[in-house]
Order: C-alpha cells, then structure tokens, then sequence
C-alpha cells in the first residue's frame, strides 16, 4: 500500500475535485469565525444573495476586539461594540453557534476550539486567522484563510487551494531546564528563516514533540505561519486522544473507539515520503528572545544582539533597519535591556499550563516597580480553571493585573496597547513594528517565564537564574 | 458572472523598498475595526507615511510624483504576518492593481489573486534595476504582460514568475472562484457525506 504522510490522507478525504485552474477545491470540515474576518464575508453572501451552506460547521467567538477590563456593553469604542454586534446579528440570522461573551465559553477561537474539542484529528479547520495553524497540534490540517475566502467557506464550505509540500521537523534530545516549547518554536524559526516554510506544511516530530503536553504542541504549531508555513501539525497519539476526551463536541460511547481507531490510521506511514526533512537537536535551544522587528531575529537570552556589520546581503539591512527600530545596541547583551510592559496572554501562550507554570514559580517575586504587568487568560474557561486553583490570587499579589479572555495586547485593536516607544517583554507570536498597538512601540517574544522574569527584574533577564529550580 | 481578464497591468510604478513588510505594516490592526472594506486605502501603510503627531513623513507614498502608481515593487517575503484582507484590499482600493516583489507569503499572494491583483515574483538585479528606473523617471510606464511572463519599462524587459494556476484564472477572468465552487453542489454534498465527522 501506498505510504502517505498524514497532510496528504487529509487531503484526499477532502478533495471535492479539481478546479479548472489546476487547484484542488477542498471541503473544510469545521470554519471557525470571529468578529475582525467575517462581517465583510457575510456582507458578500448577502450581497449575492447566498445562504450559509452548512451552518452546523462554522463556530464563532468574538476575541480581537473585546476589551479586558470592562467587558459590559456597549464598549466604549464605538467601532469594537459595532462589531460584537454585528457578529451576533449574523450569527443568530443563519444559525451559527456564537461563543458570545454571556456564553461562559468566550476566548481566543484557538483556545476555544481546542477546548471545546471542536478540534479533532484528521479535519481540515479553516478561520479567517493566519494563527489556525495552531490546531494541527491534533494532527488537523489547520490554516488561515483571508475574508473572501471566508465567504467562499459559508457559501460552499469548500475553497479553491493549491496542496503544500511537507517538511518534517525532527526535534529530539532533551529540552535543558527553563527551556519551553515556545523557545523551541523560536528556535526553528530562527534557524529556517522567517520564509523558509513558504508553500510548506510544517510535520514537527521527535522525542520533543513526543513528550510535549498537548497546549505545549499548540503553542508550537501556533507559530508556524510566522516562519512562512501556513500549515503545522503533530501526528495524533496518544495524549492527544486523553486531551480530548469527553470534551463537549468530541464522539462519545461507542462512537468514540471508533473515532480513535480512524483517527490512529491518519497519522503520518512509517516510511511515507516528506518533500524535506531537518533534523534538530533540543540541546541547543536556551531561553530565546527575538531583538527584531520578526520573529526570526531571535537570539539565546545569554547571547549579544548581532551586530549588522558582521552579518551579509539583506540579513544586515534588515538588522540595521531593526536595531534602529527597536533603539537597541549591537553587540550589547540582550539580558539587562530594560522594559516598560510584560504581557503574559494570547493564542500562543494564554492556556492554564502557561499561567500555572508562571504562578507556580513565582514564590512570592514581585512586578517591578514602573513595570505595567498583565496576564489575560485565553478564554473564560481558562480564567476559571486558573481561578479555582487560585493562579489569579498569586499574580495580583505580585503585581500582575489579572484580565478577561481575548487577544489583548498580542495585537492592541482593543484598549490594551503600548503607548508611545514603550518595550514589552510579550508572549504572544509577532514583534512587527507597530504590532502592540503604538506606531513606535516595541516587543520582544519570549516564554511566559521569561515574560515573568522581566517583569521581577525590570529587564529582560535569564528566567533559570530568576526562578532556579 | 463573467469577471475582467486580467492579461496586462498597466501604469505608474512606486518602489517600497525592504523585505518582510509585513501585513501590520501594510494596514496596522487599529484600522481594521470596521464591518466593511470601504476607505481602507486611505490607511496603507499608516505608520510608516505619518510620525507621531500625523504629519506626513517623507515615504514614497506621499511623493506626488507618484501618486498616480498602480504597480508596487518591494523586497522579499511580501505581505507576511496576518491572514487580513484588509492588507490586499487596502492596497487595491488605494489604486494598486499589481504587485512586484522577490516573493510573497502563502496568505497574501492567495487573497491578492482573489481580488484580480496579480502578484509577480521577480530576483533581485532585476528588481535593483526595475527601482533604479522607476526612481530616476517616475514617469515611466511600467506593463505586466501576464500572457509572456514579462515586465515591459522602455525598451527593457525583465522576466517574472507566477504561479501557473494563479496566472491562467487571471488571463482567463476565474480569479474568483466563487461561481466554479458553487457548480460543484453534489460533488460537495458526496464529500461531506463520506466523512468520518460532521
């Protein structure tokens, strides 16, 4: 028999036919909306006079704009309260189950999927959100979509795509201490450029990947499209079925072995053929920060900031054009720069094992004076498991504000923003100029930990010498 | 309905130079708090056309002598980041209707087919050249013959890339593939029904 890697037997189960063009059109088993992506889509089926083909398919939340303070309406932006409603109004005139803010299920639609078990193994999962690469962690093939095709998805749930290469990435050896799955995903990007996975679906694999938990596969397969991939999936074992067990949307009963046995054949043969393979070994990646303006330009918190003189062609443009962004010293040790904000939240990093390995470690440490401190929970579930182990308790009384689920800072389109040229130390996924709400602001990506780390000492620092174990 | 063939751009061109613009640059995320498309043009790339206090900064984009360009040429990794339309419709409705770089991201290039905006991939002594010309006579008209793969400025041409299945729905006026997708009803319907999920 044929040996296939698991993004090819996906795509075979989903292909509908091939388009005149060449492309592949391929249905899209779940379509998860939000409220920046899909009012203009639904203005477009209007327009044309389409219905939602398949409403019990798509799944809403509202996550970018919902403010983290105050979250009773109307929300004091006119334009963010315009938008909640109008994900409502579309939501309840064709059917769409809408994860609203009254809901108790409201969150990041990539913590919220998961979460609900929407996200299973073997789907194809599409959302108006470059960041839906993070439910391949469950061996789906997961990715963003722009807004018309968003409509295309509500009027056929299918979309004209063309197949991706694959590309293994085998991570194995042992993580050293303090070393996270978001420095992981840091270092591959760093070390595969922040194009190198363009027309590429991203396989991780090895022991890493083996031992890491489920939200730890998450926060790895969250970043993917930041190195270029727009697709990044585990294969499906396991831990995988253990996370979704009895989570709301997944089978139930005897539906159940059913659902693991096809689920189990998906994953990738023994043997199958990978349009690339590269091998990495875990004990070479050290707590990573980036020091850029993308999120390869990243670097070991006990490195130096490069120095553009001594790097070549469009690299040294690039990291002249960064340090120049970012007011940072080539050539200086990035641990000591100093921050203003620490952001600790996002599709990336906001799930309950990011908070609890924060609050765990914390022992009484306080938010440094100046330093603006804040955790936003990925959803409301999160901030109520986070809750009831009392995590909330232990950041505020070291100083953190403790917030509402949503996006929050990671993009700034709701009153959470950094002011003027302000530094934060931020565990979300993209350090863009201007990406954290100020024109001049500036981010730097790191673990949680790390985040927590600089935020005690003011400056980006080595959390293995902040919290020694 | 029957769309544009879409074989030849022609226009001003405008050199943006740099790699890895990303899509916060092409529209920051506080300009996408809106239910609609319209007026997004006027907020391409915000950030980097104003300072702080709104004025305008000295970026190509705010040169008049451009003002009229309908073709951007850029670096590598064009259009990287987020899955926002807002990124491509924002440029489209500020009069671009073609986009010249070293490569694009998966994410930008699809949505700017989308729309009828081709985006061609052209290596770096040409595009060096390609700015030089456009920088040094603003004037000149600039065609993307998307029949023979080639850029015409003056008497020079330079060849690009696109890929095969972007270019034929262009030429061949399918670059939305709404009406196609919705032909295929059962097709879909057959799919659907053979899914271990619902």
């Amino acid at each position: 028999m044929e040996k296939l890697n698991l993004f090819q037997k996906v795509w075979r189960n989903h292909t509908v036919g091939t388009l005149e063009n060449g492309q592949t059109q391929l249905f899209v088993g779940r379509h998860l909306i939000h409220e920046v992506t899909s009012p203009q889509a639904f203005g477009m089926l209007k327009e044309k006079g389409l219905p939602v083909r398949y409403p019990e398919r798509t799944f809403a939340t509202v996550d970018h704009i919902v403010p983290t303070d105050e979250i009773s309406e109307p929300y004091s932006d006119p334009l963010a309260d315009a938008m909640i409603k109008e994900l409502r109004r579309n939501c309840e005139e064709t059917g769409i189950t809408f994860f609203d803010v009254s809901s108790g299920m409201q969150g990041i639609v990539h913590v919220v999927g998961p979460e609900q078990g929407l996200t299973q193994p073997g789907m194809t999962i599409a959302c108006g959100d470059s960041h839906t690469s993070t439910h391949g962690a469950f061996g789906a093939i997961a990715f963003g979509v722009g807004t018309s095709q968003v409509r295309d998805l509500l009027a056929t749930q299918t979309l004209a795509l063309s197949p991706l290469k694959v590309r293994r990435i085998e991570v194995n050896g042992s993580l050293p201490p303090g070393v996270y799955a978001k420095d992981v995903i840091l270092h591959i990007i760093r070390k595969l450029g922040v194009n190198g996975g363009t027309g590429f679906a991203y396989e991780y694999a090895g022991e890493v990947f083996d031992n890491f938990s489920m939200e730890e596969r998450m926060t790895a397969c969250n970043m993917s499209i930041e190195g270029g991939a727009r697709v990044g999936y585990v294969n499906p074992d396991a831990k995988t079925f253990e996370y979704l067990h009895g989570r709301p949307y997944c089978p139930k009963g005897s539906d159940w072995d059913t659902a693991i046995n096809t689920w189990e054949s998906l994953a990738s043969d023994v043997g199958c053929d990978y349009d690339d393979v590269v091998f990495l070994n875990a004990s070479e990646i050290s707590p990573t920060v980036t020091w850029g303006i993308n999120p390869a330009q990243a670097i070991s918190v006990e490195e130096n900031i490069p120095d553009p003189s001594q790097l070549f062609g469009s690299e040294a443009s690039s990291a002249t054009e960064a340090l120049e962004y970012m007011k940072l010293q080539a050539g200086s040790p990035v641990k000591g720069t100093p921050i203003d904000v620490a952001f600790i939240g996002s599709c990336t990093n906001g799930r309950l094992s990011d908070l609890e390995e924060v609050a765990t470690r914390l022992n009484g440490r306080k938010v440094r004076e100046g330093v603006k401190a804040i955790v936003v929970p990925g959803s409301q579930i999160v901030s109520q498991l986070a809750e009831q182990k009392g995590l909330d308790s232990i950041f505020k009384s070291a100083g953190f504000e403790w917030r509402r689920a949503g996006c929050s800072m990671c993009l700034a389109m709701n009153p959470d923003k950094l002011l003027g040229d302000q530094l934060c130390a931020s565990s979300s996924n993209r350090n863009f100029k201007g990406r954290q709400g100020s024109p001049t602001g500036r981010t730097m990506l790191m673990s949680p930990l790390m985040v927590a780390a600089a935020a005690i000492s003011g400056e980006i620092a080595d959390s293995r010498e902040i919290f020694p174990s | 309905m029957s769309l544009e063939k879409i074989t030849c751009i022609t226009g001003q061109a405008i050199h943006v130079p740099g790699d890895d613009i990303d899509t916060d640059r092409i529209i920051p995320a506080r300009f996408m708090k809106c239910v609609t498309f319209d007026g997004l043009g006027e907020y391409l790339f915000y950030d980097v056309r104003h300072d702080g206090e709104g004025n305008r900064t000295d970026h190509a984009l705010n040169d008049p002598q451009f003002s009229n360009a309908s073709i951007m040429l850029s670096g590598m990794n064009f259009g990287c980041g987020s899955s926002r339309e807002h990124a491509p419709q924002s440029l489209y409705r500020a009069g671009f209707r073609a986009i010249i770089a070293g490569n694009f991201a998966e994410i930008f290039f699809g949505n700017s087919i989308n729309l009828g905006m081709p985006c061609v991939t052209v290596n770096e002594p040409d595009r060096m050249k390609l700015a030089e010309m456009i920088e040094n006579d603003p004037q000149h008209e600039v065609k993307i013959d998307l029949i023979n793969n080639l850029i015409l400025i003056g008497d020079a041409s330079y060849a690009f890339e696109i890929r095969e299945g972007a270019r034929e729905s262009l030429i061949n006026g399918k670059w939305d593939p709404i009406d196609e997708l919705l032909g295929n009803g059962s097709k879909i319907e057959n799919v659907a029904s053979l899914l271990s999920y619902s």
